[in-house]
């Protein structure tokens, strides 16, 4: 498959988020190659010597190298058949330097150590550059040096060991059950993504990661040809930072409900045979009757909420400026977060930011610029407390050490502050979602996203999902079509009154959420209960043409 | 040197070809050399050179097919990578969907390259950056902004014996400029093949008249506006719409090409008759390559005419499905204007808004077409044919097909890019009535 036919159809079938140019390909290999270990660790940290020390003695007061082999797999599949089995490799060095007080950043797929040398030098020169057209000189928090260390995802089955035609069966069989259940379209799709990044910084660490992620989806189609009307329903899995485990099922990480969702094990099988029936109700739902309602959001809808409205108003970058020309600004200035009491949301309301939790696509030891990972307050009792900030940027805050939020999407790419995982923490009382629809007179309950659009600074927001169940004094009574809501995220985090405990808690979330120009993508997670939000408005998108 | 030229890369591709066993092989070589700056506080934040020269080498057993690829060129690498492409596809399961390769055909030359986009250093880069920086200083603004240049190129030949080769150049520049207090914005996009026309000092100069202009912005009620979208905001608008101009999608009644009881909605009025949207490779502000990956010539073809739907893309599987003439997706678009200025749209306006960009938009209902998104960068109300005051963002829930029923007066068409895809497209400005604003939005 070439990559512009993979980016065509992410953008049409796959909803991914703002997808910018991606990098992910590299070049094609066979399956089994992927197993290879790659270069040597002793090797890996000879090279980096070699380069910091080029950058050194041509100026450079602070350099890191970034070894990586980046290993994808897309299995693509549409009825009956299989469109695509694509396994790819990337390997190179990204050279980041700091030179006359600014940064340079030079790449080279050729890792040898003549050429290594060379990289850094262009890097250095880069540096010395801009630092003509540079304002101040770049101010670094400290870092100490790690020394030698590893970290790995703790997956259970790494998926690039699992046959293909194990992969190509578990989909097409996926197809059939949509296609036995009156589907007329359906699309399946597993990719998964090994990170390895070798990272080495002046500050004398050599920091070996092994990462994986892995992301199991499908779309089914139903269509009604007298009306010329078509629904879609798509899976209600998540991406994650986790091996194929995730697709062996677990009863205990099931939630029961209106439609079984699912934790850190997936069932695609059972979610395929709901999502065939969900499509064909969805035909002959009824259309909303705009208005206010209270809405209940599952934690597969509110996930990419959170990740719009919390996650990226809170990136340091975007409330500098740094973002001003591409994904914008934000509304969260410092002297909202400098007076202690900007009212975020409810005091219900607690965000943290997290580079540690399990199965989290976040989750990595170290940061692109080698700093531990850890775990920190975003929204506290609903005020504001604190930003995601890397090592050079820590300062403007007042903090004597980074978040650890650095990363690049490959080597070949300069690596800048991304989102960690930024998750709603469960209500404190024990609360199930049964108790919350109770309470609801007129509402909405919403699982799985759908449409999403946010402004440059993060006020207004209208969000879609996959379905709508209405609710009439208590009870859910049936499906809701052409539903959208509008808010502004002050007043909607202020509106959200009541919260599931830890037992709901689930992690959503994106492999390509996209910044930056040239554009890079980010995996991120984020974990939430079912909530309650009052009195948001709601409008009928249903047009005719 | 990434840039091979015409012969180097047709004796390169040749002798990749001797390696092949395959039923069917075919070789592509591109190179690209470029570079970009970024820029933001009026100060560079990011900046990358990048060169690169790559093979890919395609080879099909039958209905199996696979691809391999490599940036070393020494005789041991082509049989590398030709063998590897080999072993791949013998190992790839059957695609039904795998349609024979195409044999030579004549192609035209296009008119994409300019030697002096292709004769850009970091230096010129540099420069044409500072005077966009110098410009927000002067207007007492903060700068953040992006350029970056390519010159590329394509070779392709097969074991048909098609042969094709493209040079092409390009440059793209976008500025957002703001004030201190955060209460103005404005922002300039532009995207050439010559990177002569391309004036960052005058581009960065208008986005700073907007952000200045844009200061104390009024909320008025949302509602239905006759709108003038200037091109950039009408690119990103229409973007979405150009992505649909496929057949296969429409026949299986998962578009809004389908029609009702089955098939396509070809040769159907689906808009104004103001509306006539084309694709022609040698439009000399809106140059493409004369043929595609599939190895297909691309000519001149209307997709929309007085607002009738003339074709729509036939993949060349779809095609023998269908059993009709392929017809390759569109090479660039462009969409006819008129010949009014953006000052005389303004002129002829009662009451409406001028909108500048749109942002952040995105499909809510693939069957109408329906998107939302926000205005962003400049918003202003209109009242007796003058500009009266600014106005805060607004978000719309609008369908270009419904929008471009509306048309009120095209502008003249110009090149602009999509804000999102950094694509280039040649629109009009438009003026367009009843355009639908749901709700307010705080952000500058």
């Amino acid at each position: 498959m070439k990559r512009r036919d993979f980016i065509y159809l992410s953008g049409v079938g796959f909803g991914a988020l703002m997808l910018p140019n991606m990098e992910l390909f590299g070049n094609p290999i066979d399956p089994l190659a992927a197993l290879n270990d790659g270069m040597d660790v002793g090797l890996k940290k000879q090279i980096a010597d070699i380069a910091m020390n080029a950058a050194k003695s041509k100026g450079a007061t602070y350099a890191d190298v970034r070894i990586g082999r980046y290993l994808n797999q897309f299995v693509i599949t549409r009825e009956n058949r299989v469109q695509n089995v694509a396994n790819t490799e990337s390997f190179g060095v990204g050279i980041r330097v700091i030179a006359n007080g600014c940064w340079g950043f030079a790449a080279s797929n050729n890792v040898t150590k003549d050429e290594v040398a060379k990289t850094a030098e262009r890097a250095v020169a880069v540096a010395k550059a801009n630092a003509k057209i540079q304002g101040t000189p770049v101010e670094l928090a400290p870092q100490k040096g790690f020394g030698e260390v590893s970290w790995k995802t703790p997956i259970e089955k790494n998926p690039f060991e699992v046959p293909v035609q194990e992969k190509t069966d578990l989909l097409l069989a996926v197809n059939a059950e949509a296609k036995n259940g009156g589907a007329n379209f359906v699309n399946s799709m597993l990719f998964s993504i090994n990170e390895q990044k070798y990272f080495a910084s002046t500050d004398g660490s050599y920091i070996d990661q092994d990462i994986h992620r892995i992301y199991p989806s499908f779309v089914v189609t139903k269509i009604d040809k007298t009306s010329g009307k078509f629904q879609t329903r798509r899976s209600l899995s998540s991406p994650m930072g986790m091996g194929y485990e995730y697709l062996t099922p677990k009863e205990e990480e099931k939630v029961k409900g209106i439609v079984t969702r699912y934790k850190q094990r997936y069932d695609i099988m059972e979610d395929v045979k709901n999502a065939t029936k969900d499509a064909a109700e969805k035909i002959s739902a009824k259309s909303v009757e705009p208005g206010k309602y209270d809405l209940i959001l599952d934690p597969s809808h509110l996930w990419l909420t959170i990740h719009e409205s919390v996650g990226h108003p809170t990136e340091l970058d975007r409330v500098l400026g740094y973002e001003a020309n591409y994904a914008g600004t934000s509304f969260l200035t410092l002297d909202k977060w400098q007076s202690k009491k900007f009212n975020f949301g409810n005091k219900l309301v607690n965000v943290v930011a997290d580079k540690t939790q399990p199965g989290s696509l976040g989750a990595v030891g170290y940061d692109d610029e080698g700093v531990q990972c850890g775990k920190w307050d975003l929204i506290k009792d609903g005020v504001l407390v604190n930003y995601q900030a890397i090592r050079d940027q820590a300062h403007i805050i007042g903090l004597d050490h980074s978040q650890g939020c650095c990363y690049a999407q490959s080597w070949q790419d300069v690596q800048f502050q991304r989102m960690p995982n930024v998750s709603l923490q469960p209500g404190k009382e024990k609360r199930s979602v049964d108790d919350m629809i109770k309470n609801v007179e007129k509402g909405i309950y919403i699982v799985g996203d759908g449409s999403f659009s946010i402004d440059q600074q993060r006020y207004n927001f209208q969000f879609g999902g996959q379905t709508f169940y209405e609710i009439k004094q208590g009870k859910i009574v049936g499906m809701l079509n052409d539903v959208a809501y509008q808010a502004n995220t002050q007043e909607f985090w202020n509106s959200c009154t009541d919260l599931a405990d830890a037992s709901d808690y689930r992690l959503g979330g994106a492999f390509n959420d996209g910044k930056g120009q040239p554009g890079q993508s980010n995996a991120v997670s984020h974990g939430c209960p079912t909530t309650r939000f009052n009195g948001v408005n709601v409008i009928n998108t249903a047009r005719k043409i | 040197m990434a840039i091979l030229t015409k012969e180097a890369a047709q004796a390169l591709l040749k002798k990749v070809l001797t390696y092949s066993k395959a039923d069917e092989c075919e070789a592509t070589l591109s190179g690209t050399e470029g570079g970009n700056i970024r820029y933001a506080r009026n100060a560079v934040s990011t900046a990358g050179d990048v060169s690169t020269l790559n093979l890919s080498v395609s080879s099909r057993f039958g209905k199996k097919s696979a691809f391999s690829t490599i940036n070393e060129f020494d005789d041991a690498s082509l049989q590398k990578v030709v063998s590897r492409s080999e072993e791949l596809a013998k190992l790839a399961p059957e695609n039904p969907e795998v349609m024979p390769m195409l044999g030579p055909s004549d192609f035209k030359e296009a008119i994409t390259y300019v030697p002096a986009t292709a004769a850009m250093t970091p230096d010129t880069r540099a420069e044409l950056v500072s005077k966009s920086i110098i410009a927000a200083k002067e207007a007492k603004l903060e700068a953040a902004g992006f350029l970056e240049n390519s010159n590329g190129f394509t070779a392709v030949m097969n074991s048909k014996g098609l042969f094709a080769y493209n040079k092409s150049t390009d440059v793209i520049f976008s500025v957002t400029t703001r004030n201190q207090a955060g209460t103005g914005s404005g922002y300039a996009a532009r995207g050439f093949n010559d990177v002569n026309k391309l004036d960052t000092l005058t581009a960065t100069k208008i986005a700073a008249s907007k952000a200045n202009g844009s200061i104390n912005a009024k909320a008025i009620e949302p509602g239905k506006y006759t709108v003038i979208l200037e091109p950039v905001a009408a690119t990103y608008m229409l973007e979405n719409m150009f992505r649909g101009f496929d057949a296969r999608s429409a026949d299986e009644g998962r578009s809004f090409m389908s029609k009702p009881g089955g098939g396509t909605r070809l040769g159907e009025k689906l808009m104004d008759e103001q509306v006539t949207i084309y694709s022609d490779p040698f439009n000399p502000d809106m140059p493409a390559p004369t043929w595609n990956s599939e190895g297909q010539p691309l000519e001149k073809i209307n997709w929309i005419d007085k607002g009738v739907v003339k074709n729509l893309a036939y993949s060349r599987y779809w095609a023998q499905q269908k059993n009709v003439k392929p017809v390759p997706g569109p090479s660039n678009v462009i969409m006819q204007g008129g010949s009014a200025s953006l000052e005389e749209l303004i002129k002829s306006t009662e009451k409406g808004i001028l909108v500048s960009r749109l942002w952040y938009i995105r499909m809510v209902d693939p069957q109408t077409l329906l998107l939302t998104g926000l205005t962003r960068d400049g918003t202003f109300y209109i009242e007796n044919g003058k500009i009266q005051f600014p106005i805060k963002n607004m978000r719309f829930n609008e369908s270009p097909v419904i929008m471009l029923n509306n048309i009120e007066a095209l502008g003249k068409a110009e090149r602009s890019i999509s804000v999102e895809s950094y694509r280039s497209y040649l629109i009009p400005p438009m003026k367009i009535r009843d355009f639908t604003f749901t709700s307010l939005s705080d952000a500058v």
